[in-house]
């Protein structure tokens, strides 16, 4: 009996297996990072912060997580 | 006397602008900002590190209802990456400010001007308020005004090489023309070069290294508030001409003879 699947994404240049069904907020819980202070760009699109628990994940995705750092 | 200059009709009192990079940790970044004065401070985009455990971020000491903040393309190469570096700023819900910045090579980070003017087109067209930085060249200086940018930045000299400003002349050229404000951006290494800018009668001064890496960050950052305000005091003031020969100070009536 399968409960769940495991799909491979990228996430910041790294493959990763990710359980099917899972959403950008999801996924942002599972990586501790607090969805507030990031910006999301999936398959070079931006996920508008407001969309990460209604956009669900897919096979082949490559997102970018990125933040604020400091720099001059 | 009230004295400001004017960023897409926001008006800053401070006229320094301050980098976020270099420092040893967020709580001197946060100190040492404090003691510059800034009002609008530059930060950089890039991957989050998803395996670190350490999760502070750069916006938990530098709160941006305090702050405006600039975020930068450092490290883009391509009119392309510079666009979707600021895209991806202005998702972060800061603003629509954006300090671009194409980079030729990675030996003088001298700008890419073909690049830079083709990012700030498709920028400025996309509603953003472009702040560009510029070798200290009148003419691309004046093309990106034309565009639409809202201000012109200039470098002193190579990002982080301290020499200050190499070129017054062209600087003078470029605050002589342009109508928008002109903030000498990149190559300041100490608090007479800052003064030495606001002096000619730039808007503002933005750097970066001359205070995160001196040996006393906070100290400098005081420094470099006082030099920019010295400088433009001074400016405000209307310096004497510089003459070859002596003008006597005391009356020359009344000497004994």
């Amino acid at each position: 009996m399968r409960f769940f699947s495991l799909m491979k994404i990228k996430i910041n240049g790294e493959e990763t297996d990710v359980t099917d069904g899972l959403s950008i907020f999801g996924l942002l819980e599972l990586l501790r990072i607090r969805p507030g202070r990031v910006v999301v760009e999936r398959n070079r699109d931006i996920v508008p912060r407001d969309s990460f628990t209604a956009t669900m994940l897919a096979e082949g995705d490559i997102l970018e997580i990125v933040h604020f750092v400091g720099g001059g | 006397m009230e004295d400001f200059f004017e960023l897409a009709g926001t008006k800053y009192c401070s006229r320094l602008i301050v980098g976020t990079g270099k420092y040893k940790d967020f709580a001197e970044t946060k100190r040492a900002i404090e003691a510059s004065g800034a009002e609008i401070v530059t930060v950089a985009v890039r991957r989050v590190n998803i395996t670190d455990p350490n999760k502070e971020n750069l916006l938990d000491y530098l709160d941006p209802k305090k702050f405006t903040i600039l975020p930068n393309t450092a490290g883009c190469y391509t009119a392309d990456d510079a666009v979707r570096t600021c895209r991806l700023a202005r998702e972060a819900g800061v603003g629509k400010l954006v300090k671009l910045e194409v980079i030729g090579d990675d030996r003088t980070l001298f700008p890419d001007i073909p690049a830079t003017l083709e990012a700030a087109k498709t920028l400025v067209k996309e509603g953003f308020i472009v702040l560009p930085y510029v070798t200290d060249d009148p003419i691309t200086a004046k093309k990106l005004e034309e565009i639409g940018c809202a201000a012109v930045m200039p470098l002193a000299a190579p990002i982080g090489s301290g020499l200050g400003i190499r070129n017054p002349y062209n600087i003078r050229i470029i605050l002589e023309q342009a109508k928008v404000p002109v903030i000498v951006d990149a190559g300041v290494g100490t608090a007479s070069d800052a003064a030495v800018a606001m002096e000619m009668g730039c808007a503002g001064v933005l750097m970066n290294t001359a205070i995160a890496s001196a040996t006393d960050p906070i100290l400098m950052a005081e420094a470099m508030r006082q030099g920019v305000e010295a400088g433009r005091k001074a400016y405000l003031a209307g310096r004497i001409p510089k003459k070859l020969y002596a003008t006597a100070s005391s009356p020359l009536d009344g000497i004994l003879t």
